[in-house]
């Protein structure tokens, strides 16, 4: 089922929630909703939810204007950040209740109900534990017993509210791999919120990413991260450096620091890097002279974090390298070495733009 | 937001019911007594509350009051402190023990003092020997009502001083002060509100008893006469306007008691949204 | 000998003033609560149980006792019904007054009771405010069950309000958005979801009620009129018996009250216990 989302917006007394927003969703897409906390995300989940009304603009689930429609006849499925699962009810009760929910005229029979439910438990993988109560689960099983209970209206479409958002990492991992599998199997149009970029990109379609009630870019996972609409985007899709200074002949200048600028045009200007896009060497090349010295180094998994400093740096620098990297350049605290951007970015032109100062050397 | 039973007509629906309900049960009968203590005029009104059984009365009471409260402020601070910041063997039974005055039925009360200081009771025959009265006069009142509101400020604190924990407190011994001054300065500014939301509970208690206090006064006109005994007594001898004007005495004390407790939970919701 | 056990653990104690709290406490419980209740003890031992047992089913008592209990069940069903619904009204809605009306329901615990026993009684007198309303359709209220029920109504309405209002406070909106999601209408939701949530805080308030309503002395007597075998309420009989100086059949009656409080507090308190452990996770 799709959903077309058109000219939605929401105030809540002064403060605006939502500019007005357009979306469309096709039938069996996964997409996700990223943002900062207090970006709308959550608001434009719960108004196609229909738990809240929205001040303006209509929204369709297929042809099925359901703009005024209460949130128990809009045939959706809702997952919450919190499970928000019946604690008095058993696992079972918890899953069934949609079905029992309906009435009399289209309840299913009880035999009917038991199998069904007893059928999403066995793909939740918790059929064993259809007896037990919510607080006899951990958080992950908790959550999966809440997807169950959202399925089994078999719904138009799924909406999950950071669904991972109160789970520890490994765990979260494990059930976001869980969901993708789960949903190339079944096939629902979903939308879900999340404020962690890494699940955004893992598994969505399509990411919108949102800031102050505004959409700032609707893309796939790929385009969104090779090509930022704009700073906020690029800023929030992962760890950021910077770098300003005086641009005179293509040749950006900061305090004893030096890089060429290839097409930057004279002035005061601001370049972004992310932390991969630096290199590390014992000397300066002609393309680049950045003095940094190395004041923090952590290896995590397979890379190791650097944290750079020089006089010519506003903040530190962070810096992603190699092990094999690391031991060559015998990095420790207090080295001094030499960075060489592989890509900087810009922001403040009409059009976003990439440079790469060592495409020559 | 949209929660369950949004829909208009059910919330007028159950506001309705609510509000005609609240007014026929709890209202009409606040206004009944002010309305049948002035029945005859604001003069008989003024007459009835200047006599000398109705000063009198309002004067035991009072006296009732000023002893029951302190003496059950500070035990149920003892009570709280001991109950909340020691572990020990009995904590709970402790804590059973003083519910029982909420259990009981006030006459219940009043009897198991009788049999205690009555001429028959265990310690009546040396208390005649030596001459002192304490049933059927003030001091067993004094008595029946402290036990029927001891309960009250502990039950207050002991709540509060639980979830508050003794964090704050283990950190002032660390600093090196002394119990008093740890009590003063760290305790008592967080159960300020709490303390005296149990006093004025207390207080509209021992003003109002009625039960167990009928049952040790023996109710000598203008002796042993609270004002809830002076209602009574009144509506007995069938002077309905004197009985409702000792009455609305002690209605106008409980809204007091109302608006003293809804300001006490006003500046406390206000505080908490500040934070 | 148990405070001396007490005292040698008190090197482990970091905070000061137990050795103080724990006299003050144990002195002011023994000589307030239990040297009088043992009193009534000592009394009741002096009764053979053969007397014990004539005392408490003498047949103007057991009447008192069905009166009592039957009173005091309506007053709590009553009661469970109003205090959900104002609870309800309190916590969710918004109308001109809620603040008035909020205050309004501890009334009963701050107005002294023989004050609401004469104003109920004279309210519902059949010339009264009410009672002369009431009167036509031949309902009348002073001198039967429905005026005992009425007055122990009246006292305890504060019991299941203030204990089911927190509870709903504290119900997260996910709860009802839950139900709705899943389609379920007012009535199911409310019934099948929300109400479960309320019941530990329905029935220990209920409960409560129900205790106090059994003990209500000054609130019913003037209502009830006291009639012997038709509304003579428990505790009036121990102030009748008291009255005619029969200290022990006064003792025996009031034995009864105070154990059936006492039981039924134990219970809720035990129920209570339960039913938490449950819902965290206890074995199901």
């Amino acid at each position: 089922m799709s959903i077309r989302i058109s000219q939605i917006d929401k105030r809540y007394g002064q403060t605006r929630a939502l500019e007005p927003i357009d979306l469309d969703i096709h039938d069996g897409e996964l997409i996700g909703l990223l943002g900062p906390s207090g970006s709308g995300k959550t608001t434009l989940l719960r108004i196609v939810a229909g738990l809240e009304q929205a001040d303006g603009g209509s929204i369709h689930f297929g042809d099925r204007d359901v703009t005024r429609v209460h949130v128990r006849d809009r045939r959706i499925g809702f997952v919450f950040q919190h499970y928000a699962l019946f604690r008095h009810m058993t696992v079972f009760d918890n899953v069934a209740f949609g079905l029992t929910a309906m009435p009399r005229s289209r309840r299913p029979s009880s035999g009917e109900i038991r199998s069904r439910v007893m059928q999403l438990l066995e793909m939740v993988r918790l059929q064993d534990f259809a007896r037990r109560f919510p607080a006899q689960l951990s958080g992950g099983q908790q959550q999966r017993v809440s997807l169950a209970r959202a399925l089994a209206l078999k719904p138009d479409v799924l909406l999950l509210d950071e669904p991972f958002g109160a789970l520890d990492a490994k765990v979260r991992q494990e059930l976001r791999r869980w969901l993708r599998h789960l949903h190339e199997e079944l096939h629902f149009t979903s939308l879900f919120v999340t404020h962690d970029q890494e699940e955004a990109l893992e598994l969505s379609d399509r990411v919108v990413v949102m800031s102050n009630g505004r959409v700032e870019q609707i893309a796939t996972p790929d385009t969104l991260y090779r090509h930022p609409a704009n700073q906020f985007v690029f800023e929030f899709l992962g760890d950021v450096n910077r770098l300003e200074g005086d641009v005179e002949a293509e040749v950006l200048t900061c305090g004893d620091a030096r890089v060429a600028v290839p097409g930057v045009e004279n002035g005061r200007q601001e370049l972004l890097l992310r932390p991969h896009e630096i290199r590390l060497g014992e000397q300066p090349d002609a393309c680049a002279h950045l003095p940094v010295s190395v004041t923090a180094v952590v290896p995590v998994g397979a890379e190791v974090r650097l944290e750079l400093e020089a006089d010519w740096l506003g903040e530190p620098w962070l810096a992603t390298i190699s092990h094999a990297e690391f031991e060559r350049l015998d990095v420790k605290r207090g080295k001094r070495l030499f960075a060489q951007p592989s890509r900087l970015h810009r922001f403040d032109t009409p059009r976003p733009q990439t440079l790469a100062p060592l495409a020559t050397s | 937001m949209i929660r369950i039973g949004d829909a208009p007509r059910v919330r007028r629906l159950l506001i309705g019911t609510a509000l005609t309900l609240t007014a026929l049960f709890l209202l009409l009968p606040l206004v009944a007594i002010f309305a049948q203590a002035l029945m005859s005029g604001i003069d008989v009104y003024w007459q009835n509350l200047s006599s000398v059984y109705t000063l009198s009365a309002i004067g035991l009471t009072l006296l009732v009051a000023a002893i029951t409260v302190p003496v059950n402020l500070v035990f149920g601070v003892f009570l709280a402190w001991l109950v909340t910041r020691f572990d020990f063997p009995g904590r709970r039974l402790l804590q059973t023990l003083i519910d029982i005055p909420f259990a009981v039925s006030p006459v219940v009360a009043g009897l198991v003092y009788l049999l205690l200081y009555g001429r028959n009771g265990w310690l009546g025959g040396w208390l005649d020997a030596h001459d002192i009265q304490i049933m059927f006069a003030w001091p067993g009142i004094v008595l029946v009502t402290l036990f029927v509101t001891c309960p009250f400020v502990a039950r207050e604190l002991i709540p509060l001083m639980q979830t508050q924990g003794s964090r704050e407190e283990e950190a002032a011994v660390t600093l090196g002060a002394s119990g008093w001054t740890i009590f003063r300065r760290v305790t008592l500014p967080n159960i300020r509100h709490a303390l005296l939301y149990g006093v004025i509970l207390t207080n509209a208690r021992a003003v109002g008893e009625f039960g167990a206090v009928s049952v040790v006064a023996g109710a000598i006109r203008g002796q042993t006469n609270t004002l809830p005994l002076q209602v009574e007594q009144l509506y007995q001898d069938y002077n309905t306007v004197g009985a409702f004007t000792s009455a609305s005495l002690l209605a106008l004390l409980a809204l007091l008691t109302l608006a003293a407790k809804a300001a006490l939970e006003w500046r406390a919701a206000r505080r908490e949204t500040a934070t | 000998m148990i405070a001396q056990a007490l005292m040698r653990r008190r090197e482990r104690r970091v905070l000061p003033g137990f050795g103080l709290s724990l006299g003050i406490s144990l002195t002011f419980v023994s000589l307030v609560l239990l040297l009088p209740l043992t009193s009534l003890v000592g009394q009741l031992s002096q009764l053979s149980w053969s007397q014990y047992w004539f005392l408490i089913t003498d047949p103007r008592l057991l009447a008192s006792y069905a009166v009592t209990l039957f009173g005091a069940g309506v007053a709590a069903l009553f009661n469970a019904a109003f205090g959900l619904l104002m609870a309800w009204v309190l916590v969710r809605y918004e109308f001109p007054g809620k603040r008035l009306v909020d205050a309004l329901m501890d009334l009963p615990f701050a107005l002294p009771t023989a004050v609401a026993g004469i104003t109920l009684a004279t309210l519902y007198s059949s010339n009264g405010w009410i009672g002369r309303l009431l009167e036509p359709w031949g309902i009348s209220v002073s001198y039967t069950w429905i005026g005992i029920a009425l007055a122990m109504a009246f006292t305890s309405i504060p019991f299941v309000v203030r204990t089911v209002q927190p509870v709903l406070e504290d119900l997260p909106a996910e709860v009802d958005e839950a139900a709705m999601t899943l389609g379920a209408s007012d009535g199911h939701a409310f019934r099948r979801v929300i109400l479960p949530y309320l019941w530990p805080a329905l029935v220990t308030g209920t409960g409560l009620a129900f205790v106090r309503s059994l003990g209500e002395f000054g609130a019913v007597i003037f209502i009830a009129g006291g009639k012997p075998y038709e509304t003579e309420i428990t505790s009036l009989m121990v102030f009748v018996k008291l009255q005619e100086y029969d200290y022990a059949g006064a003792s025996a009656v009031a034995s009864i009250v105070l154990a059936t409080s006492l039981a039924l507090l134990l219970a809720i308190n035990l129920w209570q216990g339960r039913f938490i452990k449950r819902l965290h996770g206890g074995r199901g």
